[in-house]
């Protein structure tokens, strides 16, 4: 479809427009989704779906599947581990093998949570469109692709059209800039923008992050900040693909190689937002001024400062956000100001497609290395994918873990949503890299602080919430 | 084609927070199955004790919002993720529509694939909803009108709502959002043979090669 092509543009606009099959009556775009992962929980209604309406999956090879919400992370776990999601892993090879889909499930190589595998993979590449039944497709955003979280009906539409039908979002962007301190890493720029913007802040936007600590950010860091677009409201998130985006891409298995390769490259490399491109808002957040962030409520915008305080509801004037902050502090068992930092914890739990990646183990492993975890506490490390499990152990890393007091797990998204047997208990508190607080989400009645992983470690180790920058010496 | 939707008339409830998550509409706990009664887990994590008995003070135990048919919800309701179950735990209960100053994107997609009429109302019309709700305790009858985009309160009052012209076409016809699509299939389908010829490196031929084999 043709688009004014001369009018300054973002990075969004341009893959949007590139994706752009029909403009629909009711003023939605049809989009083409170049790339589409199937997880277990959000496939198996659509599946239904199509049978039910006599359709088939249109387009197999641009699918990929795997098992990662409700499988077990058991050490040598295999379908059958946990009993309560078998149903559904089921389905989800079966309708896989039916469809000709290529299906990683637990017992592959390659297995691992959606949005850790798709980058991992070279599935998700820079310039496309990925959809997935799960709200952190936005996720691949930190390699420049469009990443839309889709509920089942819209997985549905995707495997029997290739498209989604959806209404444009605007453009907004947060730009961070200057130099971080020590022991700050992606989840604490992408938490302080939490408390700064809001759960709402990026309502109906796609949100480009920029600036300089973002280009001296790893790809990894990357996917991380995009990751926790959803928890601003926003249902994209992106960051323009450079150099290292590059090689990142290069080499992986479902990536171009060779000369189109090269083609690629030339093309990502025009993927910037132009000088006069508006965006609707603009944020500018200091980086220079960033501590540890950790959260103290039931959503991640309840985000401060480590060496700051639970927030006094009472003094504030507005009753809504009083009543908000109260039930929050009730439901957390925190007293009205106290401080952050000695609130004791009784689980650690390091996984997520927010913070599973490599990088994130290496960090948290050289904080515990040669110490032990309190012993009042539970630690657990889910690698993302089978394949960072096997990168990490190649290292040592697991080693360093197990020593320290740590669980070494298969991969899967585990306690970040307990849907499995990995459960926080009723009133137990954990302090998590994953990237949602809510009430209940890591069980009934159980209680979550979001933290990176770094600061996970320093808080397994102490026994309590502290400034990792202590363990570090800096 | 879906049912279609003209009318949903009865019971209003209110849930008078901000920023209602999709993990407190319904809990993952409902989730371990692909048949679970999704209308019993509805809010599960308020509305039933730790040994699964219900608890009396939540409005949706209480006669006789046991029965409600339309839910008034305060700003960005349905946030969190992409959990379509959400709307599906509302619509088995038997609620057929809300009505909120604003709703979370993802949510409000997946409310109107599922014939859930979300409706946009201001500030002030969802406080005096809500004080009708209130003075109207033993039966807050309601009636949501689609085609005019309306709300009629058990006094007869009317109040408007926003609602997508083209969102209520669909409703009323009951539109198949797939069929819809499959209209565009040619333009689909040469979409993808420009990319596939104009930017080949986005289609390698390690994609084609090894579905399904
Ligand atoms: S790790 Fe958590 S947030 Fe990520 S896909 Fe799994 S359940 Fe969702």
């Amino acid at each position: 479809m043709a688009v004014d092509a001369t009018a300054p543009s973002t990075v969004f606009d341009k893959i949007w427009n590139a994706h752009l099959v029909a403009r629909l009556d009711d003023g939605r775009d049809l989009v083409f989704v170049d790339r589409h992962v199937l997880q277990e929980t959000t496939s198996a209604v659509a599946f239904a779906g199509l049978k039910r309406t006599g359709r088939g999956v249109r387009h197999p090879e641009l699918t990929i599947a795997t098992q990662d919400h409700i499988v077990s992370t058991s050490p040598g776990r295999d379908e059958d581990s946990y009993p309560g999601g078998r149903e559904l892993l089921t389905l989800m090879r079966s309708n896989a093998y039916a469809a000709r889909i290529r299906h990683f499930g637990v017992d592959d190589p390659r297995q691992g949570i959606v949005h850790v595998i798709a980058p991992e993979l070279g599935f998700a590449l820079p310039a496309s469109i990925l959809a997935c039944g799960d709200s952190h497709t936005s996720t691949v955003g930190g390699l420049g692709a469009l990443g839309i979280g889709v509920g089942t009906s819209e997985v549905e539409h995707v495997l029997a059209t290739q498209t989604l039908a959806l209404t444009r979002p605007r453009n907004m962007r947060v730009r961070f800039e200057g130099k971080t301190g020590p022991g700050i890493v992606a989840k604490d720029l992408i938490l302080r923008a939490m408390g700064e913007l809001g759960v709402a802040g990026g309502r109906g936007c796609a949100v480009e992050y920029a600036g300089s600590a973002i280009e001296a950010l790893s790809v990894e860091a990357r996917l991380t900040i995009c990751n926790m677009s959803i928890e601003l409201g926003a249902r994209l998130g992106l960051i323009a693909p450079d150099e290292k985006t590059f090689a990142y891409v290069k080499g992986r298995e479902f990536a171009p190689s060779g000369a189109a390769f090269e083609r690629a490259v030339e093309t990502w490399r025009k993927l910037r937002s132009d000088a006069g491109a508006v965006f609707e808002r603009d944020i500018l957040i200091d980086c220079a001024s960033i501590a540890p962030q950790v959260t103290w409520g039931t959503t991640p915008e309840h985000v401060a400062g480590v060496s700051d305080h639970v927030p006094d509801p009472a003094v504030l004037s507005d009753a809504k956000r009083r009543d908000g902050i109260a039930q929050a502090l009730n439901y957390m068992g925190l007293e009205p100001g106290m401080p952050l930092a000695g609130i004791p914890i009784d689980v650690a739990f390091i996984g997520s497609c927010t913070n599973s990646r490599i990088s994130d183990l290496e960090a948290a492993a050289q904080v515990v290395k040669g110490r032990r975890i309190s012993p009042n506490v539970r630690g657990l490390v889910v690698p993302g994918s089978m394949s960072v499990k096997r990168e990490a152990e190649a290292r040592g890393l697991h080693e360093i873990f197990r020593a320290a007091g740590f669980e070494w797990r298969e991969a899967g998204c585990s306690m970040c949503v307990s849907i499995n047997e990995d459960i926080v208990a009723p009133g137990s508190r954990c302090i998590a890299t994953s990237n949602r607080n809510f009430e209940n989400r890591q069980g009934p009645r159980s209680r979550t602080h979001l933290a990176s992983p770094v600061m996970v470690a320093a808080a397994a180790l102490a026994g309590h919430i502290t400034d990792v920058r202590q363990e570090l010496g800096a | 084609m879906r049912k279609p939707v003209r009318e949903i008339s009865g019971v209003m409830a209110v849930m008078p927070v901000a920023n209602v998550n999709t993990d407190a509409i319904i809990p993952s706990v409902w989730l371990r199955t692909a048949t679970a009664d999704m209308g019993k887990g509805l809010f599960g994590g308020q509305r039933y004790d730790d040994e699964g008995n219900e608890k009396p003070d939540f409005v949706l135990n209480r006669p006789p919002f046991r029965e409600t048919k339309i839910l008034l919800a305060d700003e960005n309701f349905g946030c969190g993720s992409s959990r379509e179950a959400a709307v599906w735990a509302l619509v088995e209960f038997g609620i057929g529509c809300v009505l909120a100053p604003s709703f979370a994107d993802i949510f409000y997609e997946n409310a109107f694939r599922n014939s859930l009429v979300a409706g946009v109302i201001d500030q002030a019309t969802y406080q005096a909803l809500k004080a009708t709700v209130e003075a109207h305790e033993g039966s807050p009858d309601f009636r949501i009108d689609l085609a005019s985009a309306s709300v009629v309160t058990p006094a007869g009052e009317v109040h408007g709502f926003r609602i997508p012209a083209s969102r209520v076409e669909a409703l009323m016809r009951g539109d198949d959002e797939i069929a819809m699509t499959l209209q565009h299939q040619p333009a689909i389908e040469a979409h993808y043979a420009a990319a596939k010829a104009g930017s080949d490196w986005l289609f390698p031929a390690t994609l084609q090669r090894s579905a399904g084999s």
